[in-house]
């Protein structure tokens, strides 16, 4: 389960911009998981519930936003759903990830003095 | 302290990232292939289930390239180093990498194991990253290219519901094939059906390290990937820069 290494990934990025920009507490973070992106939602939210105790993200919330997997033709930009044969019906063209492989750090709400 | 009015209560500041949460393993991967390319060695991450055969892929590949080209191999497994002396035996230069419980190599493990390995002279390392068909897909190591080991007995079903490690796969070496006639329920053109719908370009090469069917198509694969490292490389960053 490699959600414990993302986690660990992502805490130690928001202490840096909390500490950067002296913040007295962190109160929210919102992170962005494509469904192509090999991370679990659930899984993260609860290893970021047992590895942000004694980090600055100790009394932050985590926020998933999900981003579904968008496959189009690079030539026609037609869609193609997931499941279907990753080619272009129209173009013979394979097809194109627009995305759903994102692990993003989104943004950060802090405290400042 | 609030701007708006004066009030002493502390202020609640929005910070807009949109980052990569995994960019500290994309800059060691970055190094990784500038030291590939660098030496004209071709760096594949081989991946795949636990038991789908990708140390015998490697065992018959160094046969195969024996005199021709120089190998080395770099293996991941949570414990012991059987798969590395495996791998010694079969006149591979290997270094074991062991995880622990992490359940995937990432660019910092394979930059460590380069320090064990005469790497510069290689014209092949093979990266055999842990059996897990989940976690490895995840993370960029500096590799030109991902392959993935995929055994007949798996079932023809694996890509569909494995879709990450597929979409990232440049190439499928469809394993155990000598096994095939004794598995009625499982059809070749089954699992191009599948692969066709979760990896846009599909490649797939039927394969079995014991008859040695797919092995001259396997190296020529090898071969024109080695040949052309300016152009892999820019598939590759691209890819991780996605």
């Amino acid at each position: 389960m490699h959600e414990y290494s993302i986690v660990q990934a992502l805490i130690d990025r928001v202490e840096a911009e909390a500490r950067a920009r002296q913040a007295r507490a962190v109160h929210a973070v919102t992170v962005r998981i494509g469904a192509l992106s090999g991370v679990e939602p659930e899984l993260l939210a609860s290893a970021y519930g047992l590895c942000r105790e004694g980090t600055l993200c100790g009394g932050a919330d985590l926020t998933v936003e999900r981003a579904e997997a968008r496959w189009a033709c690079p030539a026609c930009d037609c869609p193609i759903a997931a499941g279907e044969v990753l080619r272009c019906p129209a173009c013979g063209v394979a097809a194109r990830l627009l995305g759903g492989d994102e692990i993003i750090l989104e943004r950060i709400e802090m405290e400042v003095a | 302290m609030c701007q708006t009015c004066g009030c002493g209560d502390p202020e609640i500041v929005p910070v807009e990232l949109s980052e990569r949460i995994l960019a500290g393993n994309e800059r060691t991967a970055r190094h990784n292939r500038e030291h590939f390319e660098e030496h004209g060695v071709l760096a594949v991450n081989l991946m795949g289930s636990p038991g789908s055969g990708k140390t015998a892929v490697l065992e018959a590949t160094a046969r195969a390239l024996s005199g021709r080209r120089r190998l080395a191999a770099i293996v991941g497994d949570l414990e012991t180093d059987r798969d590395a002396e495996r791998l010694r035996r079969a006149g591979i230069p290997a270094a074991a990498i062991t995880t622990g419980t992490a359940c995937h190599l990432d660019a910092r493990m394979v930059h460590h194991a380069l320090h064990g390995l005469d790497w510069e002279a290689l014209d092949l390392l093979v990266i055999e990253n842990v059996g897990n068909l989940v976690c490895p897909a995840v993370y960029d190591l500096g590799q030109a290219a991902n392959v993935v080991a995929l055994s007949v007995t798996e079932g023809e079903d694996k890509p569909l519901k494995y879709p990450v490690m597929f979409r990232t796969a440049d190439l499928v070496l469809l394993t155990k094939m000598d096994l095939l006639p004794y598995l009625s329920d499982i059809r070749v053109a089954a699992i191009q059906d599948a692969l066709a719908r979760v990896m846009p370009e599909p490649a797939l090469i039927p394969f079995s390290a014991r008859s040695g069917l797919g092995m001259d198509e396997w190296v020529r694969w090898l071969e024109r990937r080695a040949a052309t490292p300016a152009t892999l490389l820019q598939g590759a960053c691209a890819r991780a820069g996605e």
